[in-house]
């Protein structure tokens, strides 16, 4: 039933020329040859349209200021300039904001960060265009900006309102409790660096239209926002997307502006216009993963199990809502990853900062929920002299614990077996010995070694985008294309759905064509994103399939029943390219020939929408999640005392993904978001200056993982166990769980600072881990030798005293 | 000027020149193929192959178009991955890197994919062409292909595994024959007939230092352009104009390394590619601890020595290792006149060197004997691999057995630690197999005194004090006990 597949089986199963390609095989993605020879086309790639211009914004040098004026005379007159807006030139409602909106494309009378754009230059070059942006004269009045976290939880300053989970009563458990420690952790967000950066084609139709081509993961708001900005109807925009180059939630929401902009040029000039961002704009003007500043207080018993907890989770939002609703409700979701709390207040603010409106990356806040407990289960540990492992397997869901602070139960129960099997299949607990021993021996080389499990709920928590439809078509000669509304950014996803369809029909994955995602195809589309691409619009894709299927089956039973043949539908199979019609056989081609000679439809929409979900904001209860995907990773570091410096050694990981749908894609899914998580713990240091602007503004400052960075010992196998869930194919969503799995490596490397006092004390280790902060944490612990005052952070005796 | 652009000779003269060989190629050629990610070089998804002729075989090396001025290719050879697939041999379609890729699965967005190809087609060509085989493992190998290609969907482990599988197939499946191109002169002033001091606009390709000397006699305000890994910046990130280029990338005399008894004379000119096949023999450590990880493959071979040198960076990490081994640079003006100082007089402070306008350097001279010193390098950043140094710590026993220490980092130039230098010459810090940890926390005290580093993006100026104490310390036990188990980067 369960089995196991590493990577390296993986390609010898694969053989698309021999197999049908479908369901379960380890299918390429659909655009690898295209990829490898530079013949995939992203936006910049587009042949130039005749009389195309190109977009630079002017934007904010001040973090929070009023607009006294704004002289755009010399921008005019600089070469290559043909147009030059304000939001005056704005025919419709100048806002680009998701959900609650107060994200004006083009400032008004007020800026809120260092890079919000102020006014727009159409020029003949991108070049032109930047040379000119520099040549403004705006004069501001400043006013007091309000930069961290800490600062807007003084003021109570919040973008929306804060939001409480409860459950039990955690007041009287942590009054009761044997032990209490408290504690805070500070997790820094994250820079997408997508490859491709921010990127939209526009240009006018006849009908007074726009078609745009851009870079999203959510092209019907697109479509919606560039109607409301030109104040035309929906119907006369078309937003397309065929691939990204990269996205990780960065293209939800931020790729809006760019779209917005090219198709407000393009109207008002008439011609067709590429908005690409420069990666130095792009890091400065789009929204990344949000801070947190997390803090607890938490009440436990002698085993280390958890008897009551508060947590505080406050988010860095940026000036405006953006997705910050949804984003903090998944950290509040998260908050208890995979451990029963029993007695919980979880509260989720969410902070106003002068500084650009962060956004979702893949995770959506969980993983910063996550931290928090995280962070919790090392110091439970250290204060009872445990090995962390012991204490997080005491504390994970389990028999009858199982219901969740919101309400849900945890229903299928992964993650006690899976974690056992990991612990067994990387020598944990030899390896915790060793470790133990090398480090006693050395004086200035510390190894680290953590187990951390991984619980992600699968759905959008906004209950109406779990939906989705499809767009199967099947031409004469036998081969279909399906259209869907989600987007491909790398993840597989029209890999998938070509295998659904193929699988669906008994054919080749050949024989099925995924072609750009449109929304004159398939309309009103949710976001591809929350790691529901593939859960949505299988089973969309799925259900087109099924409709299609089932008026041939009706058509194949009276067709031959002409010929004297008594058939049921049982009788009618679809497999190997060929259609099984009682014993007959007849080539699926031939048989698509002869249906459509018949004038049976050969097209159908599929739609699908996510059963049972549902939740309360009102009294913060519900099943916000269909089903929960699991994982769990064994990271061992090496740290050089001296300097600070580490090295991940090597990786062990156990991920459920359920009945895989296509093992190379997991596997490249989990060991892609792993190592994105790594990054956003370790080397990627987002950082502004006191001003409020980012100086970590390229890549040669903000600094993402390299191949050198990923241990050669990195070992992926997938738990596969059918999702009791209804899901396409039992498979469970992929996207976003795996990042999470790095949070083993930062706790592997607290670790080793621990061991630096033998485990009698663990310093707080604020995220990213980089090599200074390193050094700073095992200072603590070199402090806490030389004083031995304090044991955790936030531990009552250090509140005594 | 021509160069040769996949098998086609490609003309530039209408070209702006500071126009990079990417946006030539995408805008000019519609080659789209080669990808902008970041246009700093920092990414790699634009990186071409670009061919030079050695005694009738022409060697690649992988390169970041996005910072590499197209005119500088006179007499060059270009590939990019649309030339792949028609160079295949074997009746595939595809190139053995190419196949791997497919098989592992080695692309999702597809964004970077070209770039990795083109570095992994690099070291492919690199195994075919060098006669002296790469005795490195061949996981190492790979790493360093593709230290400069940024992917942020994969994770690597399939790309490092289609790299490994495509270098272990024996023979070469490929082979990349070009046709001669037309020939160009790689030529001073006779390339402009009417060269006078009113040229707006030019590229200057000389290829004798007299030629040199001859264009910056007339124009000794023009940009003097070798790798262009960091010059190249000011056009791609803050859109400046840059007019009047010299490039020094065409002067065999600034390209050589020359051995006398006593020295080693570096042409300025020297590429870190050329400096690491010359540290191997001569200075492993320099290799080992320094040089494979500073920038990445498609920097290194591009950018100079002299380039590190004169853009006077407080970060650059080659004037701090030049510093502590009391290298001499030798300096030449637009007379011919030459002057040959120690690098030690020449950093006069914030990016202000010796170097008077119509000057050029020319080479650096290292001694054999500094060479022979022990020495430990210490580079410290956030990254291991293509990233500024937030420390770099140089420390040379000498053979009287007084330690040089040189920081980068840590102030506003480069800087030898003069005044702990001076305290340790004066006390015995070394005591058989130990080191006197309070004669150490004193030279510490120094240190904190002689630096005052600034906190910015890389690091605060506490954990760059500290650290750089820290480094003494370490430099120190590596010299007393060579066998104690000291940092966590270890390398063949």
């Amino acid at each position: 039933m369960r089995k196991l597949i590493d990577p390296a089986q993986v390609k010898t199963t694969d053989n698309q020329s021999n197999s049908a390609g479908g369901v379960g095989h380890s299918t390429k993605h659909e655009s690898a040859r295209k990829h490898i020879s530079g013949s995939a086309q992203y936006i910049d790639d587009m042949p130039v349209l005749p009389n195309m211009l190109y977009v630079a914004t002017g934007y904010s040098c001040h973090a929070h200021a009023i607009v006294k004026s704004v002289d755009l005379s010399a921008v005019k007159q600089a070469i290559g300039v043909v147009d030059v807006i304000t939001h005056t030139d704005i025919p419709g409602h100048n806002d680009v904001g998701p959900v609650y909106g107060g994200d004006p494309l083009l400032a008004e009378h007020k800026v809120e960060y260092i890079g919000q754009p102020i006014f727009a230059v159409a020029a003949t070059s991108l070049h032109a265009a930047k040379k000119a942006v520099k040549l403004a004269k705006i004069e501001y009045q400043i006013l007091p900006a309000q930069l961290t976290v800490e600062e807007a939880l003084s003021a109570e300053s919040f973008v929306l309102p804060t939001h409480t989970m409860q459950i039990g009563d955690s007041e009287a458990a942590l009054t009761n409790a044997q032990h209490k420690l408290n504690g805070q952790i500070y997790v820094k967000g994250q820079e997408h660096f997508y490859l491709e950066g921010q990127i939209s084609q526009a240009w006018p139709t006849e009908d007074g239209g726009i078609h745009v081509i851009t870079s999203t993961q959510h092209p019907s708001e697109i479509q919606k926002l560039i109607a409301e900005i030109l104040s035309i109807p929906l119907h006369l925009v078309v937003s397309e997307v065929r691939r990204m180059g990269g996205a990780f939630g960065g293209k939800e929401s931020q790729a809006a502006a760019l779209a917005c902009m090219a198709a407000l040029f393009a109207n008002r000039l008439n011609r067709p216009i590429r908005y690409k961002m420069p990666r130095q704009d792009d890091m400065i003007q789009t929204g990344k993963r949000h801070d947190f500043d997390n803090k607890w207080q938490a009440g436990f018993d002698d085993s280390g199990l958890l008897q009551g907890v508060n947590f505080e989770l406050s988010a860095k939002c940026g000036y405006s809502p953006d997705l910050s609703e949804g984003i903090v409700d998944r950290a509040m979701f998260h908050a208890d990853n995979a451990y029963y709390l029993g007695n919980a207040v979880i509260k989720g603010h969410r902070c106003k900062t002068h500084t650009v409106s962060n956004t979702a990356f893949r995770g959506f806040g969980g993983p910063q929920g996550m931290m928090a407990i995280e962070t919790l289960m090392d110091d439970i540990a250290c204060y009872l002299g445990k090995d962390p492992l012991d204490v997080r397997k005491t504390n994970l869901y389990q028999a009858d614990r199982t219901t969740t602070h919101y309400g849900q139960e945890v229903e299928q129960q992964v993650l006690p077996e899976l974690i056992e099997q990991l612990e067994t299949s990387s020598n944990y607990r030899i390896r915790r010995e060793q470790i133990t021993a090398f480090n006693a021996t050395n004086p200035y080389v510390k190894k680290g070694l953590a187990l951390t499990p991984v619980k992600f709920g699968i759905s959008f928590t906004v209950k109406h985008l779990n939906q989705a439809g499809a767009l199967l078509q099947i031409y004469t000669d036998g081969t279909m294309l399906i259209n869907h509304g989600g987007t491909e950014m790398g993840q597989g996803l029209y890999t998938k759905i070509q295998q659904v369809v193929a699988s669906a029909f008994g054919v080749t994955v050949n024989r099925v064509n995924v072609s750009s995602t449109r929304t004159d195809k398939v309309p009103n589309t949710s976001p591809t994103a929350a790691s529901s691409g593939t859960d949505l619009n299988g089973m969309a894709a799925q259900n087109a399939c099924d409709i299609i299927k089932s008026s041939l089956i009706e058509f194949a039973i009276e067709h031959y029943s002409t010929q004297g043949l008594t058939l049921t539908n049982n009788d009618i199979c679809f497999e190997n390219d060929l259609v099984l019609i009682g014993q007959q056989t007849i080539p699926f081609g031939e048989f698509i020939k002869l249906a459509y000679m018949n004038r049976v439809p050969l097209f159908a929409a599929g739609h699908y929408k996510t059963p049972k979900i549902y939740y309360d904001r009102e009294t913060a209860k519900g099943q916000p999640f269909l089903y929960y995907a699991n994982g769990a990773a064994v990271s061992e570091v090496s740290v050089d005392t001296l300097t600070g410096e580490y090295k991940v050694e090597q990786v062990d990981i156990l991920h459920d993904v359920g009945q895989s749908l296509n093992p190379a894609l997991d596997i490249g899914q989990i060991e892609g978001g792993f190592v994105q998580g790594m990054g956003w713990l370790t080397t990627e240091d987002l950082s502004w200056d006191d001003s409020g602007k980012l100086i970590s503004n390229s890549p040669a400052n903000y600094k993402i993982p390299t191949a050198f960075d990923v241990p050669e010992k990195l070992k992926v196998d997938l738990y596969q166990q059918h999702n009791t869930e209804v899901t396409i194919h039992s498979s469970k969503a992929v996207g976003e769980p795996p990042l999470m799995l790095a949070i083993s490596v930062w706790a592997a490397l607290r670790d080793a600072c621990a061991s630096t006092t033998s485990h009698k004390f663990i310093p707080r280790l604020d995220t990213p881990a980089t090599p200074e902060r390193i050094f700073w944490a095992l200072k603590e612990c070199q402090d806490y030798l030389h004083t031995g005052t304090s044991r955790v952070q936030g531990s009552e005796k250090e509140q005594v005293n | 000027m021509y160069f040769t652009l996949n098998n086609e000779s490609a003309n530039t003269d209408d070209i702006a020149p500071d126009t990079s060989l990417l946006d030539y190629l995408r805008e000019k050629q519609n080659l789209t193929g080669t990808k902008e990610g970041c246009a700093s070089g920092d990414c790699g998804a634009c990186t071409v192959l670009v061919g030079t002729e050695v005694q009738g075989v022409i060697q690649y090396k992988a390169v970041n178009s996005c910072i590499y001025p197209v005119k500088s290719l006179s007499n060059q050879y270009v590939v990019t991955v649309e030339k792949l697939q028609e160079v295949t041999q074997c009746g595939s379609d595809l190139t053995s890197v190419q196949q791997e890729m497919l098989e592992c699965h080695g692309s999702q967005c597809g964004f970077c994919t070209p770039g990795f190809v083109m570095s992994l087609t690099a070291l492919e060509l690199e195994k075919n062409t060098i006669s002296t085989p790469n005795d490195q493992p061949i996981r190492e190998q790979v790493l360093d292909a593709i230290s400069g290609n940024l992917c942020r969907c994969t994770g690597y482990r399939p790309i490092v595994e289609a790299g490994c599988n495509a270098l272990k197939k024996d023979n070469q499946t490929f082979k990349i024959v070009q046709p001669p191109s037309k020939k160009a002169q790689n030529s001073a002033l006779n390339e402009y007939v009417t060269a006078s001091t009113n040229l707006a606009s030019f590229f200057a390709r000389p290829i004798t230092e007299q030629d040199l000397q001859a264009w910056l006699l007339l124009y000794p305000q023009a940009q003097l352009i070798a790798g262009g890994t960091d010059l190249m910046l000011a056009v791609t990130q803050q859109y400046q104009t840059m007019p009047q280029l010299i490039d020094l990338t065409h002067i065999d005399s600034l390209q050589t390394i020359n051995e006398t008894d006593s020295y080693f004379e570096i042409g300025a000119a020297v590429s870190y590619q050329q400096l690491e096949k010359f540290a191997k023999q001569h200075a492993p450590v320099l290799y080992q601890q320094l040089l494979h990880r500073l920038g990445s493959r498609q920097i290194r071979n591009r950018g100079t020595i002299g380039g590190n040198i004169c853009n006077a960076s407080p970060i650059g990490d080659m004037p701090p290792y030049l510093l502590a081994l009391n290298a001499e640079i030798e300096i030449i003006n637009n007379q011919g006149d030459s002057r040959r100082m120690p690098i030690t007089e020449f950093y006069l402070d914030y990016k202000k060197t010796q170097l008077q306008r119509g000057d050029y350097l020319a080479k650096v001279y290292i001694s054999k004997a500094a060479l022979a010193q022990p020495i430990e390098i210490f580079k410290l950043s956030k990254r291991y691999e293509d990233d500024i140094s937030s420390v770099l710590g140089i420390f040379t026993l000498t053979q009287d057995k007084s330690l040089q220490i040189a920081f980068g980092g840590m102030a506003a130039i480069p800087k030898r630690a003069a005044e702990t230098e001076a305290f340790l010459a004066k006390h015995s810090w070394i005591s058989g197999s130990d080191i006197e940890h309070k004669i150490i926390d004193q030279a510490c005290e120094i240190l904190a005194k002689e630096f005052s580093p600034m906190t910015d993006v890389r690091a605060s100026s506490d954990y760059r004090m500290a650290a750089s104490q820290n480094l003494l310390r370490k430099a120190c036990l590596a010299f007393s006990q060579p066998s104690a188990q000291l940092g966590v980067f270890h390398h063949a």
